[in-house]
């Protein structure tokens, strides 16, 4: 990206890092308050951050917490500096790095719509079965698969599906929580 | 139900902003009115504990309290209205965030049932400022004002410090409702900045300095942040550990000029000694700094052999540009503070002298040399004269942006933090005519000093009317080489010498200018002159334009050039037109 045609003079360094890349799953709680995921999608942008998946609810709704999942990409300096980000803004209280407690589930749902008849209709229920998706809506010529899982197992799904006639698909991001009694 | 008319905490908001700034013991203000804040100019008008200062333009009011506050410690508060007024504070406040100043800005928004319909003098103010601020507030309900205010003041000056935004609506001004003095659940609870420092990472740092053969404490403005206190114990520390010391830009007057453990400014035009013992050092303690690119030239090849203690207040400057041995997160001068206890206590006085030996060949280097004349006046020796002629004044600094700053932190000593006021991070032109009102206004018998560029200047030139009306006798004593020299030296060494844009053409003529402000015009132009015209302008007690005409084609040596490392420095001396072509040629980008 934007390489120079021969180094030429300029104010700054040019060359970049070349670390290689990490994705990590992060969780921030924060004040559920106007602004607030502006503020986090904001640094993202500003910073040229990544986000490879943002997902957001309120979580305790008498505290006003909101919990934010994100997965993001980055070398490890830029991972570290994320999060350092995220917790020095003023309405966040805490950030997880789920990838590296390692100890973490991670789920998306995605609701998958595939239209066909004869073979290829068959073909697409026996594997919606064999993912445990389930037809949440249905016509003679469609269905609308609803699955649960880690991304991979959805991303998978959804490949499948192509040949089967996918018509589109809509998945919720990723959420993820941590193993064991203890919360974030 | 509680009788209202009696209840003194019952009024308006506009009533409770200003109520506000008096319990945060705000004496000044900065500001500009408008339709939207016109209730609460209407309350300053009838009261006299909080002076309002009528700047000529938003931006000036901004600097301008950027300077108050760099000079006394506390927030600089700033009150425009909405719209263009808040836009034009947009370059104050990025500067304040970059240079860690604590604002508190308070903005004027149409009535909340208009916001989002693109009303008159509407704008995003919180979208808009929401980069550029630590923290920003818009107040739709005015029994939310007490606590948003007094939150304000405590963000802008905790951890950190930085500039904020609070919104209000015009609606919410007319608005009457409950103010509450400050109260500590004013504040976020998940707002919790960490002033002390991890003990056992303290323990490591000690046992690394009382290990160094070959040290360096490298300070910065998070030093001058913390407070006097903090300088007085990074002077305690240095005493104690006999360690070379240098600093940034923003953290000059931490240790003082004239101390004898100096090595000078560090960086793109820091001095060879203390870039060559950056470079060399075996253990760095970096104090309250940030590893800027400005600092470190090529990050692959910033002190290859050193292992660095970071103390810093925020967790997102550690590792950010360059990765540390020993971080310490907390208040520079609680971290200090215990460092030295442990340090007394537990480690003693390394052996460092073959290093100092070595230092010594570095500075004998002479790096800041420059060639003197008799004829025109060199920019340097200006600074120089400015310097010995305010020896015995109690003086502050502040600076526009280019050559001409460099040359004040390169020859103006400082004894003292708090005496130095230049936009760092940002690299704002026009920051400092408008913060010598700022500094003036806090500091009204002090001698208030901006050193500008004849580029710069004209940047917030309007302020000088706003000095006028407050009879605020800051001195503009401008190196003018009528070039944007900074500019023009960058193309000369980078671009071929083709000078795109950079000659002040059509400058006009400052002693007139002044004339025309009411206030005091005088110039130097041969080196001659100096000695009587920098007297004069110390001797009158009115703002004074200083055209001091200096040697057009100066540049601003030592430097670190293209694609170099710190032990790669172009020195004045060397500076030839050949060894410079050289240096710069095919360069991999640094400067
Ligand atoms: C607002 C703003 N615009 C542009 C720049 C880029 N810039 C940096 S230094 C400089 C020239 C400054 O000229 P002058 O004030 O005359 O100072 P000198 O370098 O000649 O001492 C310019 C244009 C800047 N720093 N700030
Ligand atoms: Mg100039």
């Amino acid at each position: 990206m934007n390489q120079p045609a021969n180094q030429p003079a300029s104010a700054y360094f040019l060359e970049e890092r070349h670390d290689p890349n990490e994705t990590h799953t992060l969780s921030v709680l924060v004040q559920n308050e106007p602004g607030v995921l502006a503020r986090v999608i904001g640094l993202f942008s500003g910073r040229g951050y990544n986000i490879d998946s943002l997902t957001v609810s309120e979580t305790e709704n008498q505290k006003h917490l909101s919990r934010i999942t994100i997965v993001t990409t980055g070398t490890p300096m830029v991972i570290e500096q994320i999060k350092h980000q995220l917790d020095r803004m003023i309405p966040v209280y805490r950030v997880v790095d789920m990838t590296i407690t390692g100890r973490s589930i991670e789920r998306e749902l995605a609701m998958v719509k595939v239209s066909g008849r004869g073979d290829s209709r068959v073909e697409a229920l026996r594997l919606a079965d064999a993912f445990r998706a389930r037809v949440i809506d249905a016509t003679t010529e469609s269905f609308v698969f609803e699955i649960t899982g880690n991304s991979s197992k959805i991303s998978q799904f959804i490949d499948l599906m192509r040949p089967l006639g996918l018509v589109e698909v809509s998945r919720t991001g990723v959420a993820a929580i941590g193993r064991g009694p203890e919360g974030m | 139900m509680t009788d209202q008319s009696n209840d003194p905490n019952q009024m308006t908001g506009a009533a409770m902003i200003v109520r506000a700034l008096i319990d945060h013991g705000v004496q000044h203000i900065f500001g500009y009115p408008g339709g939207a804040v016109l209730p609460i100019y209407d309350e300053i008008f009838q009261q006299s504990e909080v002076e309002h200062i009528l700047v000529r333009h938003e931006q000036g009011a901004g600097h301008a309290a950027e300077g108050y506050a760099r000079s006394t410690g506390k927030p600089g508060v700033v009150l425009v209205t909405s719209g263009p007024g808040a836009t034009n504070m947009v370059t104050p406040l990025t500067d304040a965030l970059m240079d860690s100043i604590p604002l508190v800005c308070i903005t004027g928004q149409v009535p909340t049932h208009l916001i989002g319909n693109d009303a008159f003098q509407e704008c995003d103010t919180v979208g808009i400022t929401r980069p550029c601020t630590k923290h920003n507030w818009l107040v739709r309900d005015v029994n939310d004002l007490a606590k948003v205010l007094h939150e304000a003041f405590y963000v802008a000056s905790s951890g950190r410090p930085g500039p904020v935004v609070v919104d209000v609506p015009k609606d919410v001004q007319f608005a009457v409702g409950t103010y509450h003095p400050p109260r500590k659940d004013d504040v976020h609870v998940s707002y919790t900045p960490r002033v002390k420092g991890d003990a056992t990472q303290i323990r490591k740092a000690v046992a690394l300095l009382a290990s160094a053969k070959r040290p360096v404490i490298y300070s910065g403005g998070g030093v001058i942040n913390s407070g006097p206190e903090a300088s007085k114990l990074l002077r305690e520390l240095v005493e104690v550990t006999g360690f070379p010391i240098t600093s940034t830009l923003m953290g000059l007057g931490a240790y003082p000029a004239s101390g004898k453990n100096w090595l000078g400014m560090l960086g793109m035009h820091g001095t060879y000694e203390a870039n060559m013992t950056m470079h060399g050092c075996d253990v760095m303690l970096c104090v309250g700094a940030r590893f800027d690119d400005r600092i470190t030239g090529r990050t692959d090849a910033f002190s290859p052999g050193s292992k660095k203690i970071h103390i810093d207040i925020d967790p997102s400057s550690i590792n950010k540009n360059i990765r540390v041995d020993v971080p310490i997160i907390g208040d520079v001068g609680n971290v200090l503070g215990d460092l030295l206890q442990v340090f007394k206590a537990e480690a003693k006085k390394p052996d460092i002298k073959t290093w100092w030996q070595e230092i010594a060949t570095w500075r004998a280097r002479n790096s800041l040399a420059y060639k003197k004349s008799n004829d025109v006046i060199l920019p340097q020796y200006a600074i120089q004269k400015l310097f010995e002629a305010t020896r015995g004044h109690d003086t502050y600094i502040t600076t526009e942006v280019g050559q001409h700053q460099m040359w004040a932190a390169q020859f103006f000593g400082f004894e003292e933090p708090h005496r130095w006021m230049t936009s760092g991070g940002l690299g704002t032109m026009g920051y400092g005519l408008p913060a010598a009102l700022g500094v003036q206004v806090a500091h009204p018998d002090s001698l208030v000093i901006d050193i500008a560029g004849d580029a710069s200047v004209q940047m917030t030139m309007q302020e000088m009317s706003t000095a006028v009306q407050f009879e605020l006798p800051i001195k503009i004593f401008i190196l003018n080489n009528q070039y944007m020299g900074m500019v023009r030296q960058w193309q000369q060494l980078l671009h071929g010498n083709r000078l795109s844009h950079s000659y002040s053409e059509a400058l006009p003529d400052f002693v007139k200018l002044a004339d025309a402000f009411g206030c005091v015009g005088i110039q130097a132009i041969k080196p001659s002159d100096l000695d009587g015209a920098l007297k004069e302008m110390i001797k009158v007690k009115r703002p004074v334009l200083f055209d001091c005409r200096v040697a057009a084609l100066e540049n601003c040596f030592p430097m670190i050039p293209s694609g170099k490392a710190h032990n790669e420095m172009l020195l004045p001396v060397e500076a030839t037109d050949e060894a410079t072509a050289a240096a710069f040629a095919g360069g991999k980008a640094l400067v």
